[in-house]
């Protein structure tokens, strides 16, 4: 199976797969934790949220797919593509860490999709805006889930307020990323298709605020932010995740069950 | 682990109408977080409209020993049993 490489997609595909590999990274990310969660009750919770990130991912592929012509579907996207070729954000490709990093994580990321779909429904590509209308109420679950969990976290033992402490200062230079703008989004925003990220900084902000407030904890200083994902350059993890994730059909080629 | 995730009963409604049934516990930290360990467990395919989380120890329970005096007596009352009356044929749902 051959490798897909998209030279120069347009925009409105590099707005579905930046999307869309957001979703199924972090689905797959979650996925990992079945079978290893500190709790029975938890490793399903952590399985029902990758689903709903892997199902909001192949809506998106679908539509790229649609976009995109040339006979593709959701499974070249998905595996197909070498690291360079996803566009992921580098926060959802970070590793599970202890359950407290993948619950910072989680409400890092769902805090900000959460308004994100809000004002996708708007979108003038009515398929996005179907997505964003399904995947905004289960998002509303995720910030939840994850919410609680940073307050009991945050808030509880000696050992998890300093594992939060710590997943907080790891993944807070990868928040930056989730607002950027750049050439590719610029000209999508304006007709309409894609929304700002921008616009919802400051509902995000809240949220993690809030977050923050509930338990004492602090923003976290940091140098910089990192950024490179939504170009296709990733920190070392993803090329463990594909290898993980492409196997099956990179050994063996449209193999189905 | 136990001592911080106590155990909690779930009762879940499944339609408008219905009353709500037991379907099983969870471990939860406190009863927010067993209310979404309940609905992550017992809801994943659409069982439910409405969920119910008690403490279990908060459920007095009859005594197994004393199931002879407790439910013995009814055994022999046929009697209170709706099943001495003739249905019209008319009538389709009772």
């Amino acid at each position: 199976m051959t490798t897909l490489t998209l030279t120069a997609p347009s925009p409105h595909l590099a707005f579905l797969l930046r999307l869309a590999d957001d979703n199924l990274i972090l689905g797959h990310r979650l996925s990992e934790w079945t079978g290893h969660a500190p709790m029975l009750e938890e490793d399903i919770a952590l399985a029902n949220i990758a689903l709903d990130h892997i199902g909001a991912a192949r809506s998106l592929y679908d539509r790229a797919a649609e976009l995109h012509g040339e006979g593709l579907t959701e499974d070249d996207y998905a595996y197909r593509r070498d690291a360079r070729g996803y566009l992921n954000c580098l926060l959802v490709e970070r590793p599970n860490g202890d359950f407290a990093h993948t619950i910072v994580r989680q409400l890092l990321y769902s805090a900000f999709a959460l308004p994100y779909w809000a004002v996708l429904t708007a979108s003038t590509d009515a398929t996005i805006a179907a997505i964003a209308a399904k995947s905004e109420k289960e998002a509303r679950y995720h910030v939840r889930h994850s919410g609680d969990w940073f307050l009991r976290l945050g808030d509880g033992t000696d050992e998890s307020r300093t594992r939060t402490e710590a997943a907080l200062a790891a993944l807070w230079p990868y928040t930056g990323e989730l607002f950027e703008v750049d050439a590719t989004l610029e000209p999508l925003i304006a007709e309409g298709v894609a929304a700002d990220p921008r616009s919802v900084h400051a509902v995000w902000q809240q949220t993690i605020d809030q977050a923050l407030a509930a338990t004492g904890l602090t923003v976290p200083e940091v140098p910089f932010m990192q950024t490179g994902g939504r170009t296709g350059y990733h920190t070392e993890h993803l090329g463990f995740i594909l290898a993980d994730l492409q196997f099956m059909q990179r050994a063996y080629p449209g193999a189905t069950w | 682990m136990t001592n911080l995730t106590p155990l909690w009963e779930v009762f879940i409604r499944t339609r408008n109408g219905m009353a709500h049934r037991h379907v099983g516990s969870v471990h939860a930290a406190d009863a927010a977080l067993a209310l979404q360990a309940a609905r992550d467990v017992y809801t994943r395919r659409g069982e439910g409209l409405s969920i119910w989380v008690v403490p279990s120890n908060a459920i007095t329970a009859s005594d197994p020993a004393e199931k002879d005096e407790m439910f013995e007596p009814t055994a022999s009352k046929v009697y209170r049993h709706p099943s001495f009356y003739d249905i019209p044929d008319d009538i389709e749902n009772m």
